[in-house]
């Protein structure tokens, strides 16, 4: 109970300290939204006028935790660019990214566990160690060149999917959902990679303890002690590393989404910085950053549900 | 031979990574020093001409030689990199040096501020300060620089923490040696190969970083060329000209490759 009572004390600073960050930033820039509306020519009047309209006379304080409930109610403020509220910019875009991350995020589960058990199996095969030294070569290529790679091959020597041939979700979900598989491949591989090495490693060291032994001579069978003994205590540092990844799945589908043109959050937040549209910029980034920390905070209770050593102290 | 082919044995990413990045290092200064053609220079006559011995890795869309572009690219990367990690480095050595030294409530705060800054993606952190500073070269060399600041405060700081109670600190304490003394004389010294390792793997971050935010078009800006700027020029051409957005991915690869090797090889040895 306690620990709980002190996560989510921790919980609620990070998010104060992170969105008043954000909020800091933006006041840097030179200029304010009263400039962003009336443009330089307006006469100084009508400009502390406007000023004192949208409230940016106000204590700085004051306008952080005004920005902050109107955040967490929805309301984002409007685009300088477009006009129209940046909450309906984003909530058309959310599936797409959210879709994106997802899928990538499962296709390193589905990759890494599988791997990892059978190459710590199979570790003194040649083909192991192919895999090996494939996965540090993957590790090394930049998410958005093996973008380009598999846009490359199976976009046009195999013609698995089109290029840039990206299909709403409100269209047709099942054309979306196949045009992501092939980016949330590019975000996923590398990642896999890492995370395959990760977990060989841990599995490999937990062989050689002695609880291992004990299992073994209580007559388990090798599947039984993998499954039910080793693999237990093996994974907590890929839950760890997976969650760590979360926060770089979400970075990485902002590039990804550049290279095969997909128009989520990342296309969304690049043409907002060069348009200086800052409301819309300002609204997904704390919107990645919340995200963040939310993931975070899962995977901190993920560890306490998976690991009993952590409870009770 | 023997001696070395056991160290090898030991440790082979330290080797392998140290002689990437040498070699590749060598090609970007060679290439920058000695390459006959200029950079920018525009020919329309050799437009996507393939390797030769003219033009080693063939030319572009505009005919520019693609070999001198990728070296002056990589040049570029390489000192983006090379001061962002300095940044990283100093600051983060003071930070992490004041903080694990004398510990209290600002090492708490600051550390919290840290958790709150290291929760943030990094290219996204950068993309925050590139919107509120504006791109270019030296704008991206500030925003990487900073982002890369917290990370090495608590590697620093850690190495500080460890080391602040050992016999010789308190020897040196007992013999009447100040606080800066200790901290800048005594004990930074121990904490190189960790700082190294992490600089290395920091270096390593920030030439993936620059050529993100340079691919995805708010990081170096043109005439200046970088190899993420080329690599997102070469996706338009990538049906018909592949050999483009080959070579210059690759280049990119290969930098990533040899420091994140040799990051690993230093890890293993510190």
């Amino acid at each position: 109970m306690k620990t709980a009572v002190r996560k989510a004390a921790a919980f609620i600073i990070t998010v104060l300290l992170v969105t008043l960050f954000v909020f800091i930033a933006f006041e840097l820039i030179p200029g304010d939204a009263a400039t962003a509306k009336l443009g330089t020519s307006a006469t100084p009047e009508a400009y502390e006028a406007l000023r004192e309209e949208l409230g940016l006379t106000r204590p700085f304080f004051v306008r952080y935790f005004s920005w902050l409930f109107s955040f967490f109610f929805g309301d984002m403020g409007t685009s300088y660019s477009y006009g129209v509220s940046v909450r309906s910019m984003l909530a058309s875009k959310l599936p797409i990214t959210l879709t994106l991350t997802l899928m990538s995020f499962v296709m390193i589960i589905i990759l890494s566990i599988p791997i990892g058990v059978l190459s710590s199996k199979y570790e003194d095969r040649a083909g192991a160690k192919a895999l090996d030294v494939l996965g540090q070569l993957t590790m090394s290529v930049p998410p958005f060149f093996l973008g380009i790679l598999i846009t490359y091959f199976f976009g046009m020597v195999l013609r698995l999917f089109t290029p840039g041939g990206f299909v709403s979700y409100d269209v047709n979900p099942v054309r979306f959902a196949a045009y992501l598989f092939f980016p949330s491949l590019a975000i996923a591989l590398p990642k896999a990679a890492m995370s395959i090495k990760l977990l060989k490693t841990s599995i490999l060291s937990e062989r050689k303890l002695d609880y291992v032994r004990t299992a073994y001579s209580r007559g388990n069978s090798s599947m039984d002690v993998m499954y039910k003994h080793v693999l237990k205590n093996a994974i907590i540092p890929v839950i760890t590393f997976l969650g760590m990844t979360l926060a770089d799945i979400v970075a990485g589908s902002l590039v990804i989404e550049q290279v095969f043109s997909i128009p989520g959050y990342g296309r969304l937040l690049i043409t907002s910085i060069s348009n200086r549209d800052y409301p819309v910029v300002q609204a997904i980034i704390a919107i990645i950053a919340m995200l963040v920390i939310i993931i975070n905070l899962i995977v901190d209770v993920l560890y306490q549900v998976m690991d009993p050593r952590l409870r009770g102290n | 031979m023997e001696k070395f082919l056991f160290r090898f044995r030991k440790n082979p990413e330290l080797y392998i990574g140290a002689a990437i990045s040498a070699v590749m290092m060598l090609i970007i200064i060679a290439g920058v020093l000695f390459s006959p053609y200029d950079p920018d220079s525009m020919d329309a006559a050799s437009k996507f001409a393939s390797p030769s011995l003219k033009h080693l890795l063939g030319c572009d869309n505009f005919g520019r030689d693609l070999f001198s572009r990728l070296t002056l690219g990589g040049a570029t990367t390489l000192l983006i990199a090379f001061f962002t990690v300095l940044i990283g480095i100093t600051v983060g050595t003071l930070v992490g040096a004041f903080t694990g030294y004398y510990g209290g409530a600002v090492d708490e705060v600051l550390m919290r501020f840290n958790d709150a800054v290291l929760a943030f993606p990094s290219i996204l952190l950068a993309l925050v300060f590139i919107s509120v500073f504006g791109s270019g070269t030296w704008k991206v060399i500030i925003s990487l620089g900073i982002v890369f600041v917290p990370s090495f405060a608590r590697i620093v700081r850690s190495e500080f923490m460890r080391c602040k109670n050992l016999d010789y600190v308190r020897s040196a304490r007992l013999m009447g040696a100040k606080d800066i003394r200790i901290m800048f004389v005594h004990i930074f010294p121990n904490t190189v190969p960790v700082v190294l390792s992490s600089a290395v793997i920091g270096f390593n971050n920030a030439v993936l970083a620059e050529a993100g935010m340079s691919f995805l078009g708010i990081g170096v800006q043109p005439p200046a060329s970088s190899l993420g700027r080329m690599l997102s020029d070469a996706q338009a051409f990538l049906f018909s000209e592949p050999g483009y957005a080959v070579f210059t991915g690759v280049t990119i690869a290969l930098m990533v490759l040899g420091f994140s090797l040799l990051g690993d090889g230093l890890k293993k040895n510190a």
